[in-house]
């Protein structure tokens, strides 16, 4: 919980000071690999060529997006280092919009004749596209920036850092894992990604931006001594960021790890859980998971539209006009929040990848639902409820590919649930449940295409009796009915005990797209779920 | 550069020129191993979404990797900058990265030159399919399904590219590939029924979009108005596309080194591993053949390895599992590796069959956010989704509320009653191609269905 006070007065600080605190003066390094920036004049003259030529092939409307992104990973093995590979990619994708329908071509070679030949690809095929078209595309309006530059704060840029250093960091804290006695095999990494990205839009904007993110993780599995059991603890109480090797140095990986390994090991000797009934109280190192799966994903336009149907689902949440302003998805201490400006949250950008600048808006607003999350093409679908409220038609900035090669998409930016007004914490929840489990971490998931049953496991699970921890809990399972559950919140921790979980690869899309997003939440209980045991004998 | 073949579309690298290519980053190399690995080609890809085409993608990329060693320090860097100078850069970062890692006490060298058995993994049909192509699929499903007054969201991909492995020891592997895949989910305008269907090949002619149409638009109407039933174990007959959905789990957990460490389904209790050991139905028998017309896989692994067909499971008793080089070697084993590629036995019997030699059953059409519970058991979660049926004296009655399991493939393969003719699946979550897996529809009791869901 160290995190959460400092992320808790910088989310306030990013509401009051509003985006513009977040503009960063451009800065570039040139370390030993990198190409040269992208906001050299160069890229803007092959963007412009892109968008010319999409334009006189019969393009209405075009984007293009050039990106370099730079990953690196280190993997380790108990006392070996698996993996150590440094990975960049190169290239650029052109959208345009031809008679209402959407083309997209993509190519690695940034020359002057393939942005002219890419972008004459797209048109083809949008043309192609409009062959089955009933409800030509329109696009809510926007204010373009002509030139933006951002720039995600980071205090050590991941790849100035030596690799000698990140190597014997996880070797340091794979020995201090297997130290523990039971503790047979553990597995640590490390994952970084710089990425710089340009987009012009045929409306006239023009922004580069870098962005950062940063994952250090480990796995630590216990084995019983007569090969009858083992169970491992995955170290989900540090969450992937936004931000620079400081995350790394921060999570102190090699003091965790002795933890990690001792619990893995308490593990095998747990108490198998008895089906039934019980109060919940999720720590916030497991309940983002939750929010996402039950919350982040229904309120998508696009799902609730019937657009992700064939794959990641429709939502329960729909029609929009059925639910706005009506439907009660939680109790009034429920407040859902959208934004793209949390400090250190994966979501954080300038300008989305359409160059909408992202806003902060409630999904929900005391229980009910308030709006959904949505691009340029959706955001006139509720024309009419933005209406009722006397608010303009626009896109709240939710759009975003995962790189120069797929076309961009609705995507959720952080959807995080707000503390509540009684400071209280994850110790003061545990204190006033009288039967019931506390679970940390997030571990085994699964949600059906409508977002209405669920099933979440843990990495920790503890029996709580008369106020308080009794013992460790095994094969722990709970299966819920999404508005079931989330009104059967009853108690919500207060801003000191907010922490930011978050994912790295998010699915959604066909081709399916990795995003990454935070979700901020508090330590919260719910009451008389259905808790299954999912340990059988093979 | 070398002729290009008419037939080829532009992007997949030719054999000459991976050869030259491959030659000329190794010439730049100075590590005392070098490995390049290449991989370009096309994916083009269209969606449908409520009746319409929504969106698409024509993309082109081609990715080297340049692995370098010294002693048993190894480094690896990849790039899709193709300028000399852009590779000899990745080719310094990788030999500086490899010096400054630690000695790898499980390294394995670089391979030598190998021959390999040519793979029908190639199609040129499937490298040809052109927008104007996927839009005349798409229209084949979408115009019977607003004939319908129903609502088709769908999506189509194929994929082209070209894979080549040189290391400095004189290996060089090349081959293409292709795949294909269509799949569909119709709607009620009013989300009160839902129906599926898919396919995925090497060859998209394989692939028929107005058959496809018309079974989902059926399976749609069919699956109006879904009664609760309560969960519990139920008979099941599952399609195809359900057997591939599970099967695949079994082959993602036959890694021998964590059965005998003592971490998988596949450890004997007391120490060592399950080959030998019957696990499942004898009637069950799992390969995996990268030379199957209907399940083609490259002809090599990432190392440059010649794969082969392997048999996982032999009428119910493991024959193999995956044994990478290191771990081979130190158990004194062949090595064993993984391919993208899966066919299980069947029988002769349709699904209506199945249906009609069932009492009381569930049919499942697929299954759906399939998640790990239990790794000891590969015990699974996940739900069955647009099509599920209950079947009543050997006839599909009426539809029923979707269901939630908690279930191994391993149980329901010992549970099994009967087995129908394998066919190929599209049995990815995603839709992409993924996993090659033919797999017969089957019928099985004692399915633990758990929770009722209201999804429809």
């Amino acid at each position: 919980m160290a995190h959460s006070r400092r992320e808790f007065l910088q989310l306030s600080s990013a509401a009051a000071l509003g985006l513009a605190a977040y503009r960063i003066p451009p800065y570039y390094r040139i370390p030993e690999r990198d190409a040269p920036p992208l906001n050299d004049p160069k890229f803007k003259e092959l963007a412009m060529r892109a968008l010319d030529a999409a334009k006189s092939a019969g393009a209405e409307y075009s984007d293009v997006r050039i990106s370099q992104n730079r990953n690196q990973a280190i993997q380790a093995r108990e006392h070996r280092v698996q993996a150590l590979n440094d990975s960049e990619t190169f290239g650029f994708g052109v959208r345009v919009l031809v008679r209402g329908a959407w083309g997209f071509a993509a190519s690695r070679d940034l020359s002057p004749d393939e942005m002219v030949r890419v972008a004459r690809q797209a048109v083809a095929q949008a043309e192609a596209n409009r062959a089955v078209l009933e409800r030509p595309v329109v696009l809510a309006p926007v204010t373009p920036t002509a030139n933006g530059t951002w720039r995600i704060p980071v205090e050590s840029d991941p790849f100035d850092v030596p690799v000698e250093e990140k190597v014997a960091l996880l070797l340091d804290a794979n020995a201090a894992a297997l130290n523990v006695k039971g503790a047979k095999f553990v597995t640590s990494a490390m994952f970084f990604l710089r990425e710089e990205k340009t987009l012009a839009t045929s409306d006239g904007t023009y922004v580069v931006q870098t962005i950062f993110r940063a994952q250090p993780r480990m796995n630590v599995t216990a084995v019983a001594p007569d090969f009858s059991d083992f169970q491992s603890i995955q170290s989900n109480d540090i969450a992937p960021r936004g931000l620079g090797y400081e995350h790394v140095r921060d999570s102190k990986l090699v003091e965790n790890a002795t933890r990690w390994a001792t619990e893995a090991v308490e593990k095998l000797s747990a108490k198998s859980v008895e089906v039934g009934r019980y109060d919940l109280v999720l720590h916030p190192t497991h309940l983002w998971l939750t929010v996402h799966e039950s919350i982040a994903h229904p309120t998508e336009l696009d799902r609730a539209m019937g657009y992700e149907a064939n794959y990641a689902g429709t939502s329960f949440v729909s029609p929009p006009e059925k639910m706005l302003g009506k439907f009660r998805y939680g109790p009034d201490i429920m407040n859902i929040q959208g934004d793209r400006v949390q400090q250190g949250s994966l979501s954080a950008c300038g300008w989305d990848d359409e160059g909408v600048v992202p806003e902060t808006f409630l999904i929900i607003k005391k229980g009910i639902v308030n709006d959904y999350q949505t691009t340029r093409e959706q955001a006139p679908w509720l024309d009419w409820w933005y209406k009722k409220q006397g608010k303009g038609t626009h896109s709240h900035g939710c759009s975003y590919s995962q790189s120069w090669e797929d076309i961009q998409f609705q995507r959720m930016p952080n959807v995080s649930l707000l503390p509540g007004e009684k400071e209280q914490s994850y110790e003061d929840i545990i204190a006033a449940t009288d039967r019931g489990i506390a679970i940390m971490g997030d571990g085994s998931f699964s949600i059906d295409q409508q977002r209405y049953n669920a099933q979440f496991g843990g990495q920790l699970f503890y029996e709580i009796k008369g106020g308080k921890i009794v013992g460790m809990l095994k094969d722990v399972a709970y299966q819920m009915r999404t508005p079931d559950f989330w009104n059967s919140m009853d108690m919500i921790g207060g801003k000191k005990s907010y922490f930011m979980g978050g994912a790295f690869n998010d699915g959604k899309g066909q081709p399916s797209q990795s995003n990454a997003v935070s979700h901020g939440c508090v330590p919260s209980r719910f009451r008389n779920i259905n808790v299954i045991n999912t340990g059988r004998k093979a | 550069m070398s002729p290009r073949s008419l037939f080829d579309p532009p992007g997949i690298i030719s054999r000459d020129d991976a050869e030259s290519l491959t030659k000329r980053i190794l010439g730049m190399a100075k590590a005392e191993q070098s490995r390049v690995t290449i991989i370009g080609g096309v994916r083009g890809n269209t969606r449908f979404a409520v009746n319409q085409i929504s969106t698409g993608g024509d993309n082109t990329n081609t990715t080297v990797t340049i692995r370098s060693t010294f002693g048993s320090k190894s480094a690896s860097t990849t790039t899709n900058k193709l300028d000399d100078v852009s590779l000899q850069a990745a080719v310094g970062l990788s030999e500086r990265l490899a010096k400054l890692a630690p000695d790898d006490p499980e390294a394995m060298p670089e391979l030598g030159a190998q021959s390999y058995q040519e793979s029908p993994s190639w199609n040129a049909v499937t490298a040809n399919l052109d927008p104007a192509g996927r839009a005349a699929a798409v229209r084949a499903v979408t115009e019977p399904s607003r004939a319908a007054k129903l609502a088709a969201t769908g999506y189509i991909e194929s994929d082209a590219s070209a894979h080549a492995i040189a290391t400095n020891k004189g290996l060089f592997a090349y081959a293409r590939e292709t795949s294909s895949s269509m799949t569909t989910t119709v709607r009620a305008p009013d989300g009160s029924a839902s129906g599926w269907a898919g396919a995925s090949h090497t060859d998209w002619s394989r692939i028929d979009p107005e058959a496809l149409g018309a079974r989902a638009i059926e399976k749609a109407r069919a699956s109006a108005n879904p009664v609760a039933i309560e969960p519990g174990r139920y008979t099941v007959v599952l399609e195809p596309t359900a057997v591939g959905n599970l099967l695949q789990l079994i082959a993602f957990s036959l890694n021998a080194r964590n059965a005998d460490e003592g971490r998988s389904f596949f450890t004997k209790q007391g120490g060592g591993n399950k080959i030998g050991l019957k696990v499942v139905d004898e009637r069950v028998t799992v390969v995996s053949d990268p030379f199957d017309p209907d399940a083609a896989a490259l002809p090599f692994t990432p190392e440059g390895e010649p794969a082969k067909k392997t048999t996982w499971i032999e009428n119910g008793i493991v024959r193999n599992l995956a044994y990478d080089r290191y771990w081979a070697q130190k158990q004194g084993k062949e090595p064993t590796p993984l391919v993208g590629t899966l066919r299980m036995s069947g029988g002769t019997q349709s699904i209506e069959d199945l249906i009609a030699s069932t009492q009381r059953g569930i049919l499942v059409t697929r299954f759906w956010y399939i998640r790990p519970v239990d790794p000891r058991t590969i015990l699974f979660t996940g739900l069955t989704r647009d099509g599920t049926f209950l079947i009543e004296d050997g006839k599909i009655t009426k539809a029923v509320k979707n269901l939630r399991y908690n279930e191994s493939p391993v149980f329901m393969l010992n549970n099994l009653d009967a087995m129908g003719v394998p066919v190929r699946v599209s049995a990815s979550e995603d839709g992409s191609p993924g996993f090659a897996i033919v797999v017969p529809p089957i019928k099985a009791h004692d399915f633990n269905f758990t929770s009722l869901s209201d999804a429809v």
